[in-house]
Order: C-alpha cells, then sequence, then structure tokens
C-alpha cells in the first residue's frame, strides 16, 4: 500500500513526488553496500562524537604512569599512549574536533561558493567576468601551503584551522554553481517566473538554488574527506587542536617518536582518520549516483 | 595563428594578474602576524627613538600600498628578505631546499604516470569485471588515507622491519657533504661527480617517499585515465579498428591513445603540482630538507618572512604549472583552437 504510493508513476501531489524520489534513492543506496558501510561508518563518528562521555570506557585526558605505552588487549583494548591513556577513549573524543573543522568548513564555504557561482552565472556580463577570475585565481592557489601560513600568522588551534581550510575551499563550489545556473538559465520554468514578476531574490533563492544543491552536496561530502586529511595534517604539524584535547593528526604525531616499537600508538588514530575520509568519499561516490541521474 | 597568438597573451596576462595576487595574498599574511617586525630588529629593550627609526628604515611608516609596492619592487629582485631562524636571506636558503622538493616531486610524479597511466587503461579495458573493482578500492583508499601516516608505516615495515629502504634524509651521512654540490640534486650531482655508491644511497633513500607520492597521484591519474578510455571506447572509430582485426593493445596504443593524450598531460600536470604542494607533509615524516621541511621548521621559530617566502614559491610553481598547462590544452587540442 505504502510502496505502492510511494512508487506511484502518477503523484497526485507535489509532497508524494518527492517522497516517492526520497524512497528511490534509499532504494538505490541500498542496492549498494559501499555506500551502506560509508553511512554506518559516519553514523557511528557522529554518534561517538554526541555520546562520547558515555562510550569511551576511560577518561580520554586521564594520565597514568604506571600504565603507559601498554599494547591492545586487556582493559585498554587498543592500548594506551605514552602518557598511559587510553587510546580508544581518545580516538572516540577525537570525533569532535573533526567533525567540527569538517561541519564548520561546509557551513562557510559551500554558501559562500553557491552564492558568488549563481550570482556569476545569473547575472553574466562584467560581474560573472570579475567573480569568475577571481575564482579562477584562487582555484589556483596551493591548498595546503596556504593554510600552513595562514595558520602560522593567526596561531594554532581549531577556529583559525577552520578559516584558514574554508577560505581555499569555496571554489569549486561556485564553478559548479555557475555551470548549474547557466544551464538552466534560458529553460522556460525561469522564463515564466520572470513573466509572473517575481522578484530577482524570489527566482534565485527559489527556483535557481534548489537546482545547485544535488552537485553542490555531492562535491561538498567528497571535500570533506580532503578535508579531513587537512585538519589531520595541520593537527600532525602542531597547528590544529591544541593538547590535551585529542585530535587524531596530532596524537600521530605524538605515536612518531615510538613508531619502531610500540607502533600502535601511531597507527590505531591513523586508522580512524583513514576511516572516517573513505566513509566521506563513499558517502559522496554513492550520492552522485542516487542525486545526479546524468551520471552513469 | 592569431588566435593562438591571443590565447597566448590571455594566458601570460591572466599569469601575470595571478602573480600579483599571489604576492598580495602573502603580503596581507604577513602584515597579519602578530609579530612586531621592528621589535625583531632592535628587540624588546630598545629606546622609543630606536625604535621609530628601525619602523622608517623598514618602511612601516608608509601606507599599506606603498609598502605593497615595496614588497612586490624587492620579491622582483629576488629579495624576500631575512630568515631569523637561519640569519641567511631566504631566497638563499629557498635556493638550497628547494632542489630536494623537486627531485623527491618529480620522482613521484614519474612512478605515478608510468604505473598510473597503465593501470588505468587495463581498468578500462576490463571495464566492471574484478580487476577494475580492485583498482577502484586501491584509488579510493589513495584519496582516503593520510600521507604523514602511511610514510610513518612505510618507515616502521619497509625500513625498521624489513630493512629494504634506507632511512629518513637524502644520504646516509658517511656520504654527507661528500658531493660537489652543484644542483642541489642529489642523484644529478652524485652521478655527476661519478660517484655511484653515492647515487645507490640516494636511490635507496629516494625509493620510500616518492613511492608513496607517487602512489597519491597514481590514485588520481588512473582514474582519470580510465574515464578518458572508457569514453573513447565507446566510439565507433574504435569499433571500426576492432573490425579491422586490429590487436586490443593496439587499439588502445594507436588507436584511443593520441586523443586522449592532451586531457592526460593536463591531469599528469596537475597532479605534478599537488605533488610538489603534498611534498609539505612528506618531507616532515622523512626528513627530507626540502621546501616543506623548511616552511615547518620556520613555523615554529615565528620565522614570518622564511615561512612567506616558502608559500610565495610554491605558489608561483603552482600558478605557472596550472597556466601553463592551460595553455597547451588550447595549443594541443585543435578543437579548442578555433
Amino acid at each position: 500500500m505504502t510502496r505502492d504510493w510511494l512508487l506511484s508513476e502518477t503523484p497526485l501531489s507535489a509532497w508524494q513526488a518527492q517522497c516517492g524520489r526520497w524512497y528511490r534513492g534509499w532504494l538505490r543506496t541500498c542496492g549498494s553496500p559501499a555506500m551502506l558501510f560509508g553511512l554506518v561508518v559516519l553514523a557511528v563518528m557522529v554518534l561517538s562524537a554526541i555520546f562520547a562521555p558515555w562510550i569511551a570506557p576511560f577518561d580520554p585526558n586521564a594520565q597514568d604512569i604506571n600504565q603507559r605505552l601498554l599494547p591492545p588487549g586487556g582493559a585498554n583494548w587498543l592500548g594506551t599512549d605514552q602518557l598511559g591513556r587510553d587510546l580508544l577513549s581518545r580516538v572516540i573524543y577525537g570525533t569532535r574536533p573533526t567533525l567540527l573543522i569538517v561541519t564548520l568548513v561546509a557551513v562557510l564555504s559551500a554558501p559562500l561558493g553557491l552564492l558568488i557561482g549563481i550570482s556569476a552565472g545569473y547575472f553574466g556580463g562584467w560581474i560573472s567576468v570579475v567573480l569568475m577570475r577571481i575564482t579562477d585565481i584562487f582555484m589556483a592557489f596551493p591548498r595546503l601551503v596556504l593554510a600552513l601560513a595562514l595558520v602560522a600568522v593567526l596561531g594554532p588551534g581549531i577556529v583559525n584551522a577552520v578559516i584558514a581550510i574554508a577560505i581555499t575551499a569555496w571554489p569549486p563550489y561556485a564553478r559548479i554553481a555557475r555551470t548549474e545556473t547557466l544551464t538552466s538559465k534560458a529553460s522556460d520554468f525561469l522564463q515564466a517566473a520572470r513573466v509572473q514578476g517575481l522578484p530577482t531574490s524570489r527566482i534565485l533563492w527559489g527556483h535557481v538554488l534548489p537546482l545547485c544543491l544535488p552537485s553542490t552536496v555531492i562535491r561538498v561530502t567528497l571535500d570533506m574527506a580532503g578535508i579531513i586529511l587537512t585538519a589531520a595534517g595541520l593537527g600532525f604539524l602542531g597547528l590544529g587542536a591544541q593538547p590535551p584535547l585529542s585530535e587524531w593528526g596530532a596524537m600521530i604525531s605524538a605515536g612518531r617518536q615510538f613508531i619502531f616499537d610500540q607502533w600502535w600508538v601511531a597507527v590505531v588514530p591513523g586508522v580512524a582518520i583513514l576511516l572516517g575520509s573513505l566513509a566521506f568519499n563513499l558517502v559522496g561516490d554513492g550520492l552522485r549516483d542516487v542525486l545526479d541521474p546524468r551520471h552513469g | 595563428m592569431r588566435s593562438t597568438l591571443l590565447t597566448v597573451l590571455q594566458s601570460v596576462l591572466s599569469l601575470a594578474l595571478m602573480l600579483v595576487v599571489l604576492l598580495l595574498v602573502t603580503f596581507l599574511i604577513g602584515k597579519a602576524a602578530p609579530i612586531d617586525p621592528v621589535l625583531k630588529v632592535v628587540g624588546d629593550r630598545a629606546t622609543p627613538e630606536a625604535y621609530q627609526q628601525a619602523l622608517i628604515e623598514l618602511g612601516l611608516d608608509q601606507p599599506l600600498h606603498v609598502q605593497f609596492i615595496r614588497y612586490t619592487l624587492h620579491a622582483v629582485q629576488g629579495d624576500l628578505g631575512k630568515s631569523t631562524s637561519t640569519g641567511r636571506a631566504v631566497v638563499a636558503d629557498l635556493k638550497q631546499y628547494f632542489p630536494a622538493t623537486l627531485e623527491l616531486a618529480t620522482a613521484g610524479i614519474l612512478i605515478g604516470t608510468l604505473v598510473g597511466v597503465p593501470l588505468g587503461m587495463l581498468a578500462a579495458h576490463h571495464h566492471n569485471r574484478w580487476i577494475d573493482q580492485l583498482l577502484r578500492m586501491v584509488c579510493l583508499v589513495g584519496y582516503s588515507v593520510p600521507v604523514f601516516w602511511l610514510g610513518l608505516i612505510g618507515l616502521l615495515v619497509f625500513y625498521a622491519k624489513l630493512g629494504w629502504v634506507a632511512g629518513p634524509g637524502r644520504l646516509d651521512d658517511v656520504y654527507l657533504y661528500t658531493l660537489p654540490s652543484w644542483s642541489n640534486l642529489v642523484l644529478v650531482d652524485a652521478i655527476r661527480a661519478g660517484n655511484m655508491q653515492a647515487a645507490r644511497n640516494g636511490v635507496m633513500h629516494l625509493l620510500l617517499p616518492a613511492t608513496l607520492l607517487g602512489y597519491f597521484s597514481l590514485a588520481y591519474i588512473s582514474r582519470m585515465t580510465r574515464g578518458f578510455f572508457l569514453e573513447e571506447l565507446g566510439k565507433e572509430y574504435v569499433m571500426t579498428a576492432r573490425i579491422k582485426g586490429a590487436s586490443e593493445l593496439r587499439v588502445l596504443l594507436q588507436h584511443v591513445m593520441p586523443n586522449v593524450v592532451a586531457p592526460l598531460v593536463t591531469v599528469i600536470s596537475l597532479s605534478y603540482a599537488v605533488l610538489l604542494e603534498g611534498a609539505v607533509l612528506t618531507e616532515t615524516v622523512f626528513s627530507w630538507p626540502g621546501i616543506g621541511l623548511y616552511i615547518t621548521n620556520a613555523l615554529f621559530s615565528a620565522d614570518v618572512a622564511a615561512v612567506l617566502g616558502g608559500t610565495l614559491l610554491i605558489g608561483i610553481c603552482f600558478v605557472l604549472l596550472n597556466t601553463a598547462t592551460d595553455l597547451f590544452g588550447h595549443l594541443a587540442d585543435p578543437r579548442l583552437r578555433r
């Protein structure tokens, strides 16, 4: 009954059509084990970040010099680090700065890119030339090194890392939004909206923006994988989250001097980064199949 | 011909614009630094008069745009200021450190191209079969793994446990300072001096970090190669060639390759730019005395001139490669040349 209602070829309302679209997307998602795996890992990460104090078996900052550098197994499932802190608990708490950075960068850079791209595409003319020139210039900059220099000057910390990454992250979204806007600009339904006398702001917000969203969401998800790596890289260099906060990149950096004898100290947080980044890549790939019918 | 000239002119203009903006960005970052450059010169116990004099000598009493023009003029003449941590001119430091980065990134892109392109062709040929899926996983992991971590694991496994490669650094201590530094590229210098032992040692040191960087570019290059080939393989001229009885290898190399070589070169040169930048983290792990190590060392001694000098150099390489790639794409593809 509900299934028929959802998969109906002749939906009676816009709402039913929308629900049906989501349901079909969900069906396709279930058909792709890679995307499911990615979604599960992301869900585990988000839940760990929210419920860290209840999930973590130990206090992530509790030092115990008698328990230092214990191998995995026993009470400390993943072993302990050089100060006797439980690695599993620190990895669980480490989801917090990671997800925080990823979310903040997305929230800052995606709207900025959309705004610039849609304006350039819709208004055209010299506005487009100037905006896209700026975008090209920012696109041609080395991301990591620029982020490094910015953080070096502004001072280490999560907020500055976010600013540095966001400044270099928006140009691809602007390009995508411009292309999408250009392709739909001449279409009949936008003409109709214009003839009806809708204000430009309403056309852009209500009609053009929704068209740009799918491809932007896909790109943002894929980029999040790279942002995790950049954030971890900054942390590894000591420029991201500051101690005693547990951050994966910084944990690898701390484990570096023990790599030959107590390998787990550096290996464990690295696996966490790999899984997190892989999950975003898998989900992004899967979203492309679900959201973008032109592809594949 | 006229249009080609126009394209070249346009690229040169946009290159100039990008370089100016790049200079502006590093200049502004330097201005935002919470470090007082005057105090760095006179020390924090200077009298107000000495402070004022140094301020004027450094030109910091001028308005911002005058300072920027001054900075640009100095940069163009090869003066990026003095590094406070090494006590030398930043440009002299960069000249010494950059070849190491260049060596590493070049070895990396060679590995990435020589392995990545054939792998991509293989995947396109076996589209959607297990070998394609396997390659897809290998590439996905390549996109997702932190390079500094993989470097540590590589050192643990291949250096400490198996002993297949040499450890961090560019050469064993015995060979250090025995080579006349001519190009600062260890391999070139060693071969030029006829010191084969040192050259072999250099290769052993280069092997692991270069393979690592090669893996990262391989992930991207092979994926793109696969895409380009897949698109061409569905076309009719390929079917014609196959019907005529051309072997699959011949179809791939002689019929399809010429059609995809232009976008492929674009992909490879863009990955080269990314590798030059990505070397920053790799160098830290392998104590490789290149620009990356130089920048990170400078970071911790609040050596702003050195950090910005290194950033500027990598930025210039990036922008140059990007422009050259664009230009090549336009000139190589007759469809874009009109």
